[in-house]
């Protein structure tokens, strides 16, 4: 099992009710596999919709990306910089 | 864009034109575009409060102005973000774009906000009148908890 940093911004940190914190999965696995995980330890992220946007180690990612022990993964409302 | 140094802030401050503007000027560039994203005067919004992923934020911003160095290699280019609340009125960014000729300036500075809009780690919360605030949802579709189309 690795620990996993999660990552939660704007409306989905009020969903999760907290910005930070991690999930334990098996490594390697994948973005869809880690927000899965994120929905049974955090059940407001149950509101997530089905393919958020994510991103690993500060880069936007597709949800089939592999995640490895050691990386980040925020999970992105839409954005609206600007 | 021939500089090393960031070509760009995040800050929680009022944007000052002048500063981006002495960045990106020179005698070898004729052409200056200037664009500013203000706070609008939406219904019953007083402020938006705008919030980041900073750290990707920033080296986001990185890959646009390389991706943009790259098209327009004569071109310098500053962006200035601005977070936290922001009243009506005031700017939320700030790009400006010096090239020898204007349409490398224009084309620069139009390429660097799309990117952001597209790319950037960054929310807004609309702050309403009568104490509210709504989550901003640029994609316009219905998603629970209050978001409102933009």
């Amino acid at each position: 099992m690795s620990k996993i940093a999660v990552r939660f911004f704007a409306r989905y940190a009020e969903l999760a009710g907290c910005t930070w914190s991690h999930v334990n999965v098996e490594t390697p696995t994948t973005v869809a596999d880690v927000i899965a995980r994120v929905r049974e330890v955090f059940p407001g992220t149950r509101d997530l919709p089905p393919h958020p946007l994510a991103a690993v180690n500060l880069r936007q990612v597709k949800l089939d990306a592999v995640v490895r022990d050691g990386d980040e993964v925020a999970l992105l409302p839409p954005l609206s910089g600007g | 864009m021939d500089s090393p140094e960031p070509m760009m802030t995040l800050t929680r401050h009022p944007l000052d034109v002048k500063d981006i503007l002495a960045e990106v000027q020179g005698p070898e560039r004729g052409g200056t575009c200037v664009f500013l994203g203000t706070v609008r005067n939406d219904a019953d919004v007083t402020a938006i409060d705008y919030s980041a992923y900073e750290q990707m934020a920033f080296e986001e911003i990185e890959r646009i102005l390389t991706d943009a160095r790259a098209q327009w290699p004569e071109a310098r280019v500053m962006l200035q973000h601005r977070l936290g609340v922001i009243p009506i009125g005031e700017a939320s960014i700030a790009i400006a774009a010096a090239a020898p000729h204007r349409a490398d300036a224009f084309a620069a500075c139009r390429y660097v906000i799309e990117e952001v809009k597209k790319r950037l780690p960054v929310w807004k919360k609309e702050m309403h009148a009568d104490g509210t605030e709504t989550w901003v949802d640029p994609s316009g579709k219905p998603v629970a908890g209050g978001l409102r189309d933009r």
